[in-house]
């Protein structure tokens, strides 16, 4: 019998965990204000939908740019035959300013370095094809977006070994937790080529220190590995405080002219700042030209449609737009975050303080029957079942501590996050008001336990027909 | 062992990858510099007419007009998603699914069974989407063979297979030598002799890629020969990929045999999940530019793979949303397709005329976006030096961009491959005006 690749038959791609239960739910019976009023909320899918009109207005102002127009004359044939690597020149421009923007002018960014991919998803796979051997490993803190164990191992054959954070300090990443997954990296004779951090995280929402910063800074440069800093949220960030890049960190240090900048590289994409997923818009910096040079080519496999590249850039050098734009997507991402937050703590529930994302990283270990994954799954299953809500177990995302959750506050109404902040408020009465639990309903936690896989390291979080979220 | 884990070398820079320091993606090779010649002195009819002309460009230019009073009609406000707020614009924005837009796929198939004259069906749920052939073409190779494996590739062959079925998957290409004894259709022999060469280097040998039509050779193959193919593969158990992304260029309907027509008439399942098709609309509609590419496969396994794969270079939504409503309009697809063909058509016949009158012979083609010239006789040395002397003459000379048969691997020497679709009906003219006078110029000597 012909066989395919070994690729094929692993389990790489991680679409056959056992919580992809919640997204089938979800697809069986989705909530719909009028039509379905009683369905599951997603509340796992990090997408931005608070923005959308600003952006709709524009394009009713610009027909050109989606029609394919320049100055009124079809451009048509000139988009359609390109397909240099390079990218649209004015589009590499327009985004390598707005990446400057949403760091506050602070810092620059140097169009001919950038390297456009279908998506992050995309940038971050090259970046590892590009930095990493099969067996390489990279370093990785927990709690981590779950695409990471397909986006960054699948086909490049590298390995995550997890920096472990911890809740005692707001799951920041302690110079001995570094320390610690480099050595047991060496433990499993892995070679350690870099360490890949997401900032703003996903799924704390919480921005990484400059503490932190420096910190990683100086540990990739004596132990002289690359760091990949993915920036996909930086322009999520709505709270008092700035967001800092690692690059505003190499300018501080002075180090923008030594041999350590050229192991630093930035990930970006327009899917969760602008709410553009479908476009496909992901983007590569570095500063070492040899990482710039081999992964233009490798981007070949990946390239964004000059159609969407054309129509970006002209939103993107529309100075007033993105102004506005990253202003009100500010003010309303906070605005947000507040309901989920209040509506969780009229609830009982805290989350971890965050001022970035799409979502909160919630505490509901104080909801769990035993302080483990089992427990946590019964509880998550409770929540997809009988709360009707989706959202994301700590254990998908490798998180050490039982007990957290993501939960998304953006990709839907503020009517439909009341409406699930009050179910969630139901059910925590209710339970508290039953201590007990029935025997009936503890068998049946029983045999859906039985039907799932016993690893509580859950692989990812999507199901066959489920929209790549993160 | 241990050195392998350490890291503590402050003196050394950090390596990047073999994969990211190998030249395998083949862009250092001596040809590139015919590319460079015409960045720097490209042909212009009003302000460059003796700059260098593009002959090495497989790209369809003839048929815009049709693509953009379609596209024009329907959106002649010129928004994509409607107009006065753009209704449609947010969920196509968010659509990242990887199925692909359903409407997108049926059109996709629909335009795919039109090509082929339905004489295949193809079913919209086994179509799965990636940014463009190239990246098909990577993903399949991902799906089908592991590291250090094989697929058989007969010669001579498009010179980015190098990189798209090599690079980063560490998969090997065996070629299938093919000559003009034959007018270089792969034979029986040349099958086998490239499957024992791969056994016999202790090579796992797990599928055999053909392009249909031919890239470079501008020629359909044989109906009796992908049968062949097909049986060799059974016997082999291996599978067989046809890349068809020139499918809609065959200048003669009749004369296209697709792979997907054979397994129309089979009921084997075990024959049928070894055939995978690779399409795209980068030759066809001539739009490289927007990233459209698919895999078609009879296998079930490849296909729910290859959508998971496919994550990694998924089509614009946006694009696919504009392209939907284009190729699921019959009486456009149908009309496009007939225009086109006789468009590229008349422009080979053009071409293989004025290369006759200069006393030079093309492979008789019947497809594609270029012809297959033979140089042989004009060679000094017949040797693959001799070939990249003369392509270096044509290049400086006659200030001619075009393939030399080397960079894709034939293995006679002097052919040459000549594109005639990327430009207007006069730089072809004048194209050939120059070969006629170095031509003329030879004789006289």
């Amino acid at each position: 019998m012909k066989q395919l690749s070994t690729k094929v038959t692993s389990n790489g791609h991680g679409q056959d965990s056992s919580y992809f239960l919640g997204w089938e739910e979800y697809e069986k019976n989705p909530y719909n204000e009028i039509k379905n009023p009683n369905g599951i909320i997603q509340m796992g899918l990090a997408e931005n939908q608070l923005c959308f009109d600003l952006i709709e207005t524009w394009l009713a102002k610009n027909p050109d740019a989606a029609g394919l127009k320049k100055d009124g004359q079809s451009i048509f044939k000139e988009l359609a035959l390109f397909q240099d690597y390079h990218g649209l020149p004015e589009f590499k421009k327009a985004l390598a300013e707005f990446m400057e923007e949403i760091r506050g002018n602070r810092v620059s960014f140097d169009p001919s370095k950038i390297v456009l991919a279908a998506g992050s998803t995309s940038a971050n796979e090259t970046l590892m094809f590009c930095l990493a051997e099969p067996g390489d490993a990279f370093l990785l803190p927990t709690p981590y977006y779950p695409g990471f164990d397909r986006d960054l191992k699948w086909r490049t054959g590298a390995e995550i070994v997890p920096i472990h954070c911890s809740s005692s300090n707001g799951f920041q990443i302690t110079e001995s937790a570094l320390q610690q997954a480099y050595q047991q990296a060496q433990k499993l004779d892995l070679k350690v080529k870099g360490v890949l951090v997401t900032n703003p995280s996903n799924p704390l929402g919480t921005m990484l220190t400059r503490r932190e910063l420096n910190l990683l800074v100086e540990f990739i440069s004596s132990k002289n590995i690359h760091l990949i800093s993915d920036e996909i949220y930086s322009g999520t960030v709505f709270g008092f405080e700035q967001f800092v890049s690692v690059m505003d960190v190499l300018k501080d240090k002075n180090l923008e002219n030594n041999e350590v900048s050229k192991r630093v590289h930035v990930v970006y994409s327009l899917s969760k700042d602008l709410g553009l997923p479908g476009f496909r818009v992901g983007a590569i910096y570095s500063n070492d030209e040899m990482v710039v040079s081999a992964a233009r080519k490798m981007s070949s496999f990946g390239l964004v449609s000059s159609q969407t590249q054309y129509l970006l850039s002209a939103l993107l050098s529309d100075k007033n737009f993105t102004s506005t734009y990253l202003n009100e997507n500010q003010k309303r991402l906070k605005i947000r975050q507040k309901q989920l937050v209040s509506g969780l703590e009229a609830a009982g529930i805290t989350c971890l303080k965050s001022n970035a994302g799409l979502f909160c990283w919630v505490d509901m270990r104080h909801l769990l029957d035993t302080n483990t994954f089992e427990a946590e799954l019964e509880l998550w299953k409770k929540i997809v079942y009988e709360v009707k809500l989706n959202i994301s177990p700590g254990a998908s995302c490798h998180c050490t501590e039982p007990g957290w959750f993501r939960v998304c506050f953006a990709n839907m109404s503020e009517d439909t996050l009341d409406l699930a902040m009050k179910r969630l408020k139901e059910y925590v009465e209710s339970t508290d008001s039953r201590r007990v639990i029935s025997k009936s309903s503890h068998e049946r936690i029983k045999s859906l336990r039985k039907r799932t896989v016993s690893n509580w390291v859950f692989r990812v979080s999507w199901t066959d027909r489920v929209p790549d979220e993160r | 062992m241990m050195e392998r884990s350490s890291n503590n070398n402050n003196n050394n820079v950090v390596e990047l990858s073999r994969v990211a320091v190998s030249d395998t993606h083949g862009e250092d090779s001596p040809y590139f510099a015919g590319w460079k010649a015409y960045d720097e002195n490209p042909y212009d009819e009003s302000h460059n007419p003796s700059g260098v002309i593009q002959m090495g460009l497989a790209e369809n230019q003839v048929s815009f007009d049709l693509l953009e009073t379609y596209l024009e009609k329907k959106n002649p406000e010129g928004s994509m998603w409607g107009s006065k707020g753009a209704p449609g614009f947010r969920e196509n924005a968010l659509f990242q699914d990887y199925h692909g837009l359903k409407t997108f796929r049926q059109a996709m198939a629909s335009f795919m069974e039109q090509i082929r004259g339905g004489k295949a069906r193809f079913d919209p749920d086994r179509i799965v989407l990636t940014a463009g052939a190239t990246a098909a073409n990577e993903l399949l190779t991902f799906i089908l063979a592991d590291p250090n494996d094989a697929l058989l590739v007969p010669t001579p062959y498009y010179p980015g297979f190098d990189r798209d079925l090599r690079w980063r998957t560490g998969v090997k290409i065996v070629p299938i030598h093919c000559d003009s004894s034959n007018h270089f259709q792969i034979t029986p022999e040349a099958l086998e002799s490239a499957y024992q060469t791969a056994r016999d280097a202790n090579i796992r040998v797990r599928g055999v890629l053909i392009t249909n039509p031919s890239n470079p050779l501008g020629a359909t193959v044989q109906k009796k020969v992908l049968e062949y193919l097909l049986d060799f593969c059974v016997r082999k158990n291996i599978h067989l990929v046809s890349d068809e992304i020139y499918s809609g260029s065959v200048f003669h309907a009749s004369e296209f045999t697709s792979v997907a027509e054979i397994v129309e008439n089979i009921d084997d399942v075990s024959v049928k999940e070894r055939v995978h098709i690779v399409y795209s609309l980068s030759k066809d509609l001539g739009l490289p530019g927007f990233r459209v590419g698919t895999i078609y496969s009879y296998n079930d396994n490849v296909v729910r793979t290859a959508r998971r794969m496919s994550s990694f270079t998924l089509v614009s939504s946006q694009t696919q949303h504009m392209l939907a409503s284009m190729l699921s309009d019959e009486e456009f697809t149908d009309k496009y397709i007939r225009i086109n063909r006789e468009r590229l058509r008349r422009r080979y016949e053009i071409i293989v005329e004025g290369l006759k009158k200069a006393g030079i012979e093309c492979l008789k083609g019947n497809a594609g976006l270029f012809c297959w010239m033979n140089l042989g006789f004009l060679l000094e040395k017949k040797t693959k030096d001799g070939e990249l002397q003369l392509w270096d003459v044509i290049l400086k000379e006659l200030k001619l961009n075009i393939s030399p048969g080397t960079s894709c691997h034939c293995s006679e020497v002097g052919w040459f491959r000549v594109c005639f679709a990327n430009m207007s009906e006069n730089t072809l003219e004048i194209a050939l005006k120059r070969i006629h006078e170095f031509m003329d110029r030879r004789r006289r000597f």
